[in-house]
């Protein structure tokens, strides 16, 4: 099972690196740009074949160490 | 009396601390290597500042899962002194030790200066040499000190006087222009709710001695000798 993993910082909270890429994009021509959202990105493979299982054990990756759910929001996709 | 220093791979502000603590203030130091699992016979400890784990991830969230962390964890809940400095502050957070985040600096920058902070609460084991509103010149160096937590944990740090340093201006005014990374509330550096851990982003450990500018971070240092005494004298007070 590979999983693929999304983290941005959650809406509301102020992201200063894509308000500084927004500018630069502005700067760029491209005036129609709004709420750039900065995040990371993660790819992992699970020796583990039962979805279920494995959205359980990617779920707890991301609450524990991937994201701190205090500023940040993570959602997933399972594939294999 | 014993302190410890923490050391992770990658903190590079342990010397300092272990400097001030030995050599100025003529103190037992016992540097902790990240893999040691227990902190006996310490009375105080130090997260120091540095890039623990190279900050991979986010600061401080690969560190705090160090072996070293469970043993901070309990010296914390049995109400031992614990300070951080900034990415020891971040650890601190990402352990849930103290409430909150850090975001980047809202300038994206990393800062290297002296800013002022203010002495919100002078009744700490770690301000207790100084005065309420007491301006301290202290020195940042980070990149991610935009301090962040939710309404309600703000109202709470505001209700419980854990707000224990404020960015300032020289002359003790908390102003938007004098704060230098954009942190909620200009804060500088939070103690839990018990009282007996404290994380801040300023560097006292690099100025404590009057050869280096300001000596203004030797109040905080000070403070927690004269805590940890008044404690050996009244063990229920701090321990």
């Amino acid at each position: 099972m590979k999983a693929k993993i999304h983290v941005t910082l959650k809406q509301g909270i102020l992201d200063p690196q894509g308000k500084a890429i927004e500018q630069a994009l502005a700067t760029l021509g491209y005036t129609s740009v709004r709420n750039v959202r900065v995040g990371k990105y993660f790819e992992l493979d699970l020796n583990e074949k039962d979805k279920a299982k494995a959205e359980v054990e990617v779920k707890s990756m991301c609450e524990k160490l991937l994201a701190n759910t205090i500023i940040e929001e993570y959602w997933f996709e399972l594939s294999s | 009396m014993n302190f410890g220093v923490v050391v992770f791979p990658g903190s590079n502000c342990d010397h300092d601390c272990v400097h001030l603590l030995r050599d100025v203030l003529g103190q037992a130091v016992r540097e902790v290597w990240h893999k040691e699992t227990s902190l006996d016979g310490l009375d105080a400890v130090i997260l120091p500042g540095g890039f623990s784990y190279g900050d991979y991830l986010r600061t401080g969230a690969i560190a705090r899962f160090s072996p070293v962390m469970g043993a901070v964890n309990q010296f914390a809940h049995e109400g031992g002194l614990v300070l951080g400095i900034c990415n020891g502050f971040q650890i601190l957070l990402e352990a849930g030790l103290l409430p909150g985040a850090m975001l980047r600096n809202q300038t994206l920058t990393f800062i290297c200066k002296d800013v002022h902070v203010r002495v919100e609460n002078a009744g700490t084991p770690f301000t207790g040499r100084c005065e309420s509103g007491q301006v301290l010149k202290l020195p940042i160096a980070h990149a991610d000190g935009n301090y962040y937590t939710d309404p309600v944990t703000l109202a709470a740090l505001q209700a419980n006087a854990q707000i224990v340093f404020r960015y300032c201006t020289p002359d003790g005014k908390v102003t938007p222009e004098a704060n230098p990374n954009g942190s909620l509330d200009n804060i500088a550096g939070i103690r839990n709710a018990e009282g007996n851990v404290l994380g801040l982003m300023p560097h006292p450990e690099r100025c404590a001695e009057e050869v280096l500018g300001t000596d203004d971070g030797r109040l905080i240092l000070l403070s927690m000798l004269d805590a940890l005494k008044q404690s050996k004298v009244q063990p229920a007070v701090v321990r």
